[in-house]
């Protein structure tokens, strides 16, 4: 029977049991894939045979294939990057901060959350490779490594180095994070393994797991530790993401907001991201009892404070803009808004600003359809965000003479496909073969949630 | 009998040494290496037991894979080949200079050319021309990637099939003689050749058959001033003009610094009435009354918008005015105008007798012969005007070239001989001479190319290119100049004289004897400084240049001696005060000017200083007009417009053209070319199709008949700079009225303070960066936008010298021309300076401001402290510096850059078949030998700037270090400094107290000079001087 409690929400519904919670998670990986699957698969295959094809002519015959010009020297590249970026901070939030906070709710989707983070991270990292002149040197170059070349050296004053070092720190510790946490569930399966080579493959992946009460108390004390290692990283990667802009002397740029802001927008964006995904999930792989209104709607709530913040640093900035009397400072945000870019400053506004207000509602936050398309609608916004930072301040900056107008072709739009191909690719290989629900730190909340369970 | 003969293996065995025992029945010794190669595992019993059985084979085996199939590809062929006998002075990476002239239709500038390893690689002007005395303009610095056109005519043709020499002099002179036999008539058809040498070798063919006639016209034609020169003076000349001792200028549609006549000569004087300083503070005065907005227009302080049809009344109305205060007869005019600008003209010229100047630009006589009467009024023969010396730059006849044409329609001609000249593509009546080209019997053209005309004629018997030959020039009287070989001639061509001497059966060994030999007639006795011929041809050889003393001081005036009241029917009959309904006015760009070197893609890319637009021509109109049409304009994208003129209609684009007079078009001429080369065909339209003749003389103004509607197709015009207006920023453009200026010398500067609690601070005082020691150098770069007229000549000189890439029409489109100096060039606006939407839309007649705007080398430079692999940094003189084999292309810094000068390869430019049609300076064989060996080609990827020349500077530096000195100032010039007509860039090293920037920079710092984008405090090494209009306050 459901435990029902008159102040607390249960994180589980329908009294499930700890054999409940094994079964209907490890199913998933041991059934065959489904058709709603294999449909996904099929659709994020095709875009990533389309946006490869993009990929392949970009670095055959160079970035001059984009739409960039002298003017504007990035645009859908690092709009990308800043997106991705910003998408893969939820899950760190939600895994580390939430634990360290010991938010129970967590429980039931981090670990999807930050399998999305990695991927996130992933086609994140993609971009400022593929947006160098020349890849094939850049990759290796911006690490400072000993070289033959003499005294020569990275420079430690870019702010594109200091990005090297806070997205490749991320990712290590994110992906060391999510695999740790997984050991256990990867025992689990194991030890359910019918045919060898899932036995073979998920006797590797759980590193002999013992389940012994060592084993289990070092297991959380290294979750702790992590948890901590990765908290700062949820305020200092896109900190150091929003240097790339906030150190530049572009109007629009230069702005001391930006590190806060940007790392607002980042979970806002993050969690906009987990809710479309977890939304679908659920759905598909029917873990409806474990990804609960309840979850749904604590995360709207996120989306909600952050996207608020994101509001008031919209306003702040305009308002800076006309406090600071430099004329360029202000055209750039009146040209935001009224510009040639108008379009995209106002889907902004409306997508990040005015659309989140709609969670003040509880009847909308606890509405899956209503939720699902405005989790969308935030990441639209937030594209949006980005691409108005970067396009709308350079394209018309200090000197008139040099204004220019930035427009799209089919190869910058296609390599933001490439990265949703990949993106869903690894995310349905994970949904399919991982354990999508943390199993093991969701029975640790199961005796709040159902009778079954001895107290 | 048994032989006793003991042979022993060595010393060993007669000593019987136990070790040598012990192994002599082994086959090797132990001593002999190959025991090292034995395995310890293995048994040592012979060759079975080594250990490279298999694994040496496989490393052989691997090996021999490689080395056959590395002999198996080609190996590069390389075609160096080493001096056998080095010449004299050319020695590899030391560049040679000679001085030579250029010449082209007229055209003039003093030069001199940079060779290196026998390549010619860039032009300078020559410092000891008087006439262009050092400055270049774009079309002949771009000259020399002419010289390297693979589409130039590799050899003679007859009946376009490929001749040898020997074929074309029997066939030619076969033909001319029997020409001459029947008494036929031979023309000679050339543009304006000012080469005394080439005019005697006509001089010799004409001795030789008779009935030959030379026949000059000018595409760019002055034969309408020529005429009214005739008329008021009796000769037939243009006399030189002195725009320097000019306090007042009135101009009528003369684009006297763009295209008009000797534009490089007149920027020179001009630039110098312009100059502002310490010890000069006053400039002259600038009047310009025209319908389209020209170059020289955009430089003038009060400039008013007449249409053609308006031009006579003004003329005469401005004369009238100047006549009724002097006491002199007036021109009775049916309608006269009173413009606020003619009023405050005559005022301003009378206050300012002998020592102003009006020109004009029209090719109508009456309106010539009234300037002439102005001026004649005013005193300025004499002072501005100097009939005694005049100007050959221009000498077609419009009448006579019109009756050739006649002549040749209605086979009255039997030869016809054209001297690089295309009168098919440029001439009234083109097509009919085309007609009728294959009906004369002799057709010979000299053109270096098979171009509209060249290519119907019976024999192609190519000239060299100038940097090919030895020649000579007379510009102007009393100055003669030398033109000599850089490089031996590409192809089988021949001088167009030598050929005319052949034909003339002169006997000279050569071109070069003929023209020393003339030389040593006409030039050597003019003076009787130097005894020896031999040392005076190596003295004028050295300098370019031969200046006469006597002829060009003592020579005597024309008087001018006309009754101008005989022009008034012609100007009543052609002009209205209040100007006619559509009228279309053809112009010449500054980059492809007449189009005969239209087929250089520098010229095709450099953007027109005025609309900033490269590779088309198009329609010019008033925005007020494209309104009325609703045409509109956008970032490049346009509209098309279906223009009918005399009933025939042409589809051309638009461009909205600020300043320009509602009710009137531009087109420019010298584009649609057909068969000018890869570059230029197809780029625009052949406007001179729509020219016709008014009373003999070529009128390029078409006034009636002209009916336009807009299209539905749309077009983009390829334009580098798409906004007009500087938005009001004084951050960027500082400005001020002469007499502001007066007052207080730094007006118009914007001086941003910074308020700290011990008060204000000027922005750029306060840094984070602890700055830079420049112990050795530090160099720097002064700009006057006072002086610039926006010519755009250091555009093209910059990119000759740096290896630019040309991008072509689409990437210019893209907004990716790579060009490292550039023009900025912007409108005033009427707008208040709170409407940031009316700023954006320039004035109806707005006032503009040229601005040069290259690498400001920062001091605090944005860019190279985001560069995240240190590709750009700041050298221990002050440049910024790009290593371009260090760059990956993230492209932050450019995004960074607060000037946008930044320029990034977005493609790989060279050696890409995308790119050969037009940038054939990094992809063709023989184009590629113009690049300049000092500086890379960039590879795809990296991002490019400018440099400021640092391969010049290194170079300077070097030398002096050699000689054990420091540098000389002045030594050590930027490209764009050097090629600057008008003098308004000064480069030099601030750490030299004697340097002229240190002493211009010491007058200057607190008066003009600032920084563009002051307040970001990124304290560029580039420095600019704030424009002065010579305004009234009222009417500013």
């Amino acid at each position: 029977m459901q435990v029902t409690s008159s102040i607390r929400e249960p994180l589980i519904t329908n009294g499930k049991s700890y054999a409940d919670v094994t079964e209907d998670v490890c199913s998933v990986v041991e059934n065959p894939p489904g058709k709603l699957w294999l449909m996904g698969m099929a659709i994020s295959i095709a875009l990533l045979g389309i946006g490869g094809y993009a990929l392949a002519i970009t670095l055959w015959d160079g970035i001059g294939v984009w739409g960039l010009n002298k003017t504007v020297g990035w645009a859908w590249d690092i709009t990308n990057f800043v997106w991705w970026v910003g998408i893969g901070h939820a899950g760190t939030l939600i895994s580390a901060v939430l634990l360290l906070f010991r938010q129970k709710w967590r429980t039931g989707i981090n670990r999807a959350s930050e399998a999305m983070t990695i991927f996130a991270v992933i086609c994140a990292a993609q971009f400022p490779i593929i947006h160098m002149g020349r890849p094939w040197i850049g990759f290796l170059w911006v690490f400072p490594l000993p070289n033959t070349y003499g005294s020569l050296w990275v420079n430690f004053n870019s702010p594109l180095l200091w990005d090297v070092f806070a997205i490749s720190t991320y990712f290590t510790v994110s992906l060391v994070f999510w695999y740790i946490a997984m050991v256990p569930d990867f025992a689990t399966i194991r030890d359910r393994a019918k045919s060898k080579i899932s036995k073979f493959f998920y006797s590797a992946l759980s590193l002999g797991w013992t389940g012994g009460a060592k084993a289990w108390q070092r297991w959380e004390a290294i979750s702790l530790i992590l948890a901590g290692l990765a908290t700062p990283l949820v305020l200092s990667v896109h900190t150091i993401v929003s240097f790339d802009f906030a150190t530049s002397v572009i109007p629009g740029w230069h702005t001391t907001i930006f590190p806060p802001y940007f790392v607002a927008g980042a979970i806002f964006s993050g969690f906009a991201m987990v809710l479309t995904l977890l939304i679908i999930a659920r759905k598909v792989l029917g873990l409806e009892d474990y990804i609960t209104m309840y979850h749904i709607e604590l995360m709207n709530i996120i989306i909600l404070v952050t996207g608020s913040i994101v509001g008031v640093a919209y306003i702040t900035e305009l308002f800076m803009a006309w406090y600071s009397g430099v004329a360029p400072e202000q055209y750039a945000f009146y040209n935001r808004a009224t510009g040639p870019y108008w379009w995209a400053y106002w889907s902004m506004m409306t997508c990040n600003v005015i659309s989140p207000q709609l969670f003040w509602f509880k009847k909308i936050r606890r509405n899956i359809i209503i939720t699902f398309i405005l989790s969308i609608v935030v990441n639209i916004g937030m594209w949006f965000e980005r691409f108005v930072i970067i396009v709308t301040s350079l394209h018309r900056d200090f000197l008139p003479s040099s204004w220019a107008m930035f427009s799209a072709t089919f190869y910058d739009v296609g390599i933001y496909l490439f990265t949703f191909g990949l993106f869903f690719t690894l995310f349905l290989l994970f949904a399919k073969f991982f354990p999508v629900i943390n199993m093991a730190e969701l029975k640790t909340v199961l005796k709040s949630s159902s009778e079954k369970v001895d107290k | 009998m048994e032989n006793k003969k003991t042979y022993w293996k060595g010393l060993e065995q007669l000593s019987n040494d136990t070790e040598f025992v012990k192994h002599a029945d082994k086959e090797f010794p132990s001593y002999l290496p190959i025991k090292e190669q034995r395995s310890k595992s293995e048994p040592a019993d012979g060759l079975s037991g080594m250990s490279s059985s298999r694994r040496d084979f496989l490393k052989m085996m691997g090996f021999s894979l490689a080395a056959a199939s590395l002999a198996a590809c080609e190996a590069p062929v390389r075609k160096a080949i080493p001096y056998l006998n080095k010449p004299v002075e050319v020695d590899p990476g030391i560049p040679n200079y000679y001085a030579s002239s250029f010449t082209l239709n007229g055209d003039y500038c003093g030069i001199v050319v940079k060779t290196r390893e026998g390549r010619p690689i860039k032009i300078e002007g020559n410092r000891l021309d008087p006439i262009t005395q050092g400055g270049v303009n774009a079309q002949v610095e771009a000259s020399i990637l002419s010289l390297y056109d693979k589409e130039r005519l590799a050899n003679p043709r007859i009946n376009q099939s490929k001749a040898d020499w020997k074929e074309v002099d029997e066939q030619v002179k076969a033909d001319l003689e029997k020409i001459a036999e029947n008494g036929g008539k031979v023309a000679i058809v050339s543009g304006s050749i000012i080469s005394p040498s080439e005019l005697k070798s006509i001089d010799l063919f004409k001795e030789k058959y008779e009935n030959v006639e030379h026949i000059t016209y000018d595409a760019a034609t002055a034969s309408g001033m020529l005429k009214a020169n005739e008329e008021s003076f009796g000769e037939r000349m243009i006399p030189s003009m002195d725009f320097s001792k000019a306090d007042v200028i009135v101009s009528f549609g003369a684009d006297f610094l763009g295209t008009w006549i000797s534009p490089i000569e007149f920027t020179k004087q001009y630039s110098k009435t312009r100059k502002l300083g310490k010890n000069k503070q006053k400039m002259s005065r600038h009047y310009q009354f025209e319908a389209l907005m020209s170059l020289t227009g955009a430089n003038a302080d009060y400039r008013e918008a007449i249409t053609p049809s308006q031009e006579g009344v003004y003329v005469a109305s401005l004369y009238n005015k100047i006549a009724s205060k002097v006491g002199a007869s007036t021109i009775r005019l049916d309608e006269s105008v009173d413009s606020e600008y003619v009023n405050k003209a005559a005022q301003d010229l009378l206050a300012a007798r002998g020592k102003s100047l009006v020109v004009s630009g029209s090719n109508d006589p009456s309106v010539q012969i009234t300037v002439n009467a102005i001026n004649s009024l005013l005193g300025n023969y004499g002072a501005t005007l100097n009939t005694a010396v005049p100007i050959y730059n221009r000498k077609g006849d419009d009448s006579k070239m019109a009756s050739l044409v006649k002549d040749a329609k209605a086979g009255k001609i039997a030869g016809l001989i054209i001297w690089n000249a295309n009168p098919v593509y440029d001439f009234v009546g083109g097509d009919d001479l085309a007609a009728a080209i294959p009906n004369i019997g002799l057709t010979v053209a000299f053109n270096a190319v098979a171009d509209e005309t060249a290519d119907l004629v019976k024999y192609n018997a190519p000239d060299h290119h100038y940097l090919e030959s030895w020649n000579d020039a007379n510009p102007r009287k009393g100055q003669y100049s030398l033109s000599q070989p850089t490089i031996s001639p590409l192809f089988k061509t021949r001088q167009a004289g030598e050929s005319m001497l052949k034909w003339a059966d002169a006997s000279y060994d050569s071109y070069y004897d003929f023209v020393r030999e003339n030389w040593k007639d006409l030039v050597f006795p003019k003076q009787n400084k130097v005894l020896d011929y031999d040392m005076f041809w190596d003295s004028c050889l050295h300098d370019g240049v031969f200046i006469d003393a006597e002829e060009t001081v003592n020579s005597e005036a024309l008087a001018f001696d006309y009754n101008v009241s005989q022009v008034s029917s012609s100007l009543n009959k052609n002009y209205k005060a209040s100007g006619g309904d559509v009228e279309l006015i053809t112009y010449f760009k500054m980059g492809v000017g007449t189009g005969a070197q239209a087929n250089n893609p520098w010229l095709q890319e450099m953007p027109d200083p005025v609309t900033k637009a490269t590779w088309d021509n198009y329609i010019t109109m008033s925005l007020g007009q494209a309104n009325d049409w609703g045409i509109q304009m956008k970032e490049g994208k346009t509209n098309m417009a279906d223009i009918t003129i005399n009933g025939e209609t042409y589809t051309l684009p638009v461009l909205i053209q600020p300043g320009q007079k509602k009710g009137t078009l531009g087109l420019a001429l010298g584009y649609g070319r057909e068969k000018a080369g890869r570059v230029a065909d197809g780029v625009g339209f052949n406007a001179y199709k729509l020219l016709k003749l008014a009373d003999g003389q070529v009128n390029g103004v078409i006034t009636s008949g002209v009916s336009i509607e807009k299209s539905s197709k749309k077009y983009t015009v390829a334009q580098t700079q798409t906004h007009e207006t500087f938005m009001n920023r004084d951050i960027v453009v500082a400005e001020a009225t002469l007499s502001q200026y007066q007052k207080d010398n730094s007006a118009g500067r914007y001086k941003p303070k910074v308020g700290m609690t011990d008060g204000a601070v000027p922005a750029g005082d306060l840094s984070l960066w602890k700055g830079h020691d420049y112990n050795n150098h530090h160099w720097a770069l002064v700009v006057d936008m006072n002086s610039c007229t926006g010519c755009s000549a250091c555009t093209v000189a910059c990119q000759v010298e740096n290896n630019v890439s040309v991008v072509g029409r689409d990437e210019v489109i893209n907004r990716r021309e790579m060009h490292w100096i550039r023009i900025d060039r912007y409108y005033s606006s009427d707008a208040s300076p709170s409407d940031q939407r009316g700023l954006e839309i320039a004035s109806e007649n707005p006032e503009v401001t040229f601005q040069p705007m290259m690498c400001q080398h920062c001091n605090n430079a944005p860019c190279e402290t985001v560069c995240p692999v240190a590709a750009t940094t700041h050298s221990s003189e002050g440049l910024n510096q790009m290593t371009y084999n260090r760059c990956i292309g993230t492209r932050y810094c450019a995004n960074n850059c607060p000037y946008k000068v930044r320029r990034f390869n977005w493609f790989k430019y060279h050696d890409n078949k995308d790119f050969a049609r037009t940038n054939v300076a990094q992809n063709d064989d023989l184009g590629k030998m113009v690049l300049n060996p000092d500086v890379t080609v960039r590879a795809r990827g990296v991002m490019e700037k400018c440099s400021m020349c640092v391969q010049r500077i290194q170079l300077g530096k070097l030398q002096a270090k050699k000689e054990g000195r420091r540098p000389i100032d002045g030594e050590i010039q930027v490209a764009c400094a050097s090629a600057c007509p008008a003098d308004a860039l000064t480069f030099g090293d601030l750490n030299d107290e004697n340097s002229k920037i240190v002493k211009l920079m010491r007058d200057e710092n607190e008066e003009r000079a600032y920084h563009v984008l002051e307040y970001l405090s990124v304290k560029p090494n580039v420095w600019y001087l704030t424009k002065v209009r010579n305004k009234d306050e009222k009417l500013a």
